[in-house]
């Protein structure tokens, strides 16, 4: 693979985190369980979609094919997305979509503060700028996690259920293949593996002070980076490309 | 055509109004970087307050329509990330008009390694100035605010959460 066609691999796997993840919390719209929690949840959407316009717009620069950056984001095909299959699952109850954000932004958290540092110069301002308002996702998810573990039983109950669904699926953020090892070579990006005890260390305080079993090291789903995804993508595009599918180039 | 200086368009642009928080000006909230003359052309660099802010393409619509009033034809708005912005920007004059406003400016400098973690001091109510506050929930009516109420004029109100 020559070195344009992994770097925009790799951008893409960071933007589709984003844009994957942002729709996903988009569905929360309208339906949270308290006014407050609704219009946290899409302002992390908003965010999430923000970052994901400068990553697909940085895409379409390296892609030098002329495909702008709806494009790259609505004409794409399922095995096209590169993000990992944490940020696809579906919301559940509360409790499923705060471990799922919790459990991603310690680890988006790292790795934005890795990439601060890169030798891509256009990465490194992403990241900069992105980490300010990933800390407040953290901080938020990460409050969430300690008032349902530690609230009620029925909360704790819930909460500890979303945790041990959602654990099989974090190991993918910690797996190294040749695109990411070449971008960790040319110091573009982090050794995602090195990444683990300090997302494992943050997380482990929290659930503890939480009142929550931390599930244990096993085997874990994998592929979303290498375009293999859960049933759960297709529905999203689905719905997320109908408007650019049902109706080609339409526009605002 | 004589070029027009540069400082008559800062000041044309200080006069357009935040498109959510219409007391104070995007030039006194960070997000006009730069203004200069290349050659015959004029670039306007912007920075994103919040990387999905929905206000950032108002802002630019805004330039553009200062700019053909001025009668320049050419020129380019660029959008920059570095220096990523910050509410260290915004000076003493524009938070004491969030303040009118009735928006609690933000407080600490985000040197103040709270703040960077989304935990802040007390912050005072803008209405009652009592500082016996809480936060309701860390994200407000816009990406920029978090929300408050205050435990004395039991008024709610929004806080310019610092980044």
């Amino acid at each position: 693979m020559s070195q344009n066609n992994a770097l925009l691999e790799y951008v893409l796997r960071l933007g589709d985190n984003t844009l994957i993840l942002g729709q996903r919390l988009s569905e929360w719209c309208g339906h949270g369980p308290v006014l407050e929690e609704d219009i946290a949840l899409t302002n992390h959407a908003l965010d999430y979609l923000g970052q994901a316009t400068l990553m697909m717009q940085y895409a379409s620069k390296v892609q030098d094919e002329g495909k702008d950056e709806d494009q790259i984001a609505f004409l794409r095909d399922a095995p096209e997305y590169k993000n990992i299959l944490l940020v696809e699952l579906p919301n559940g109850d509360y409790a499923h979509t705060v471990a799922r954000q919790f459990l991603f932004s310690a680890w988006y958290s790292l790795v934005l503060e890795n990439i601060s540092s890169s030798s891509d110069e256009f990465l490194a301002s992403f990241a900069v700028k992105s980490l300010k308002e990933v800390k407040y996702h953290l901080q938020h998810s990460s409050d969430w996690v300690l008032r349902l573990g530690d609230g009620t039983e029925e909360s704790h109950r819930r909460m500890q259920d979303a945790i041990d669904k959602i654990w099989p699926y974090t190991g993918e953020m910690f797996t190294m293949d040749s695109i990411d090892q070449l971008m960790f070579d040319q110091k573009i990006g982090p050794n995602f593996i090195s990444l683990k005890a300090v997302w494992l260390d943050h997380v482990k305080a929290i659930l503890e002070e939480a009142g929550l079993t931390m599930p244990p090291d096993a085997w874990s789903h994998s592929g979303g980076k290498q375009g293999r995804h859960t049933e759960h993508l297709g529905f999203i595009l689905s719905d997320m490309q109908f408007l650019q599918r049902a109706y080609p180039g339409a526009k605002w | 055509m004589n070029q027009i200086n540069v400082d008559e368009i800062w000041t044309a642009l200080g006069e357009i109004e935040d498109p959510e928080i219409p007391v104070i000006s995007i030039v006194e909230l960070g997000v006009v970087r730069d203004i200069q003359w290349n050659n015959d052309s004029l670039e306007v660099t912007i920075t994103p307050t919040y990387s999905g802010c929905p206000a950032l393409k108002a802002m630019e619509d805004d330039i553009v329509e200062v700019l053909n009033e001025f009668g320049i034809e050419k020129f380019e708005i660029k959008t920059t990330l570095t220096p990523a912005w910050t509410t260290d920007w915004i000076n003493e004059d524009a938070r004491e008009k969030l303040r009118i406003y009735g928006i609690a400016p933000p407080l600490h400098s985000t040197v103040d390694k709270l703040s960077l973690v989304g935990r802040s001091r007390s912050i005072a109510c803008p209405q009652c100035k009592s500082t016996s506050t809480s936060m309701i929930s860390q994200f407000g009516s816009t990406a920029c605010k978090a929300l408050y109420k205050c435990n004395d004029c039991l008024e709610p109100f929004d806080y310019f959460k610092c980044i």
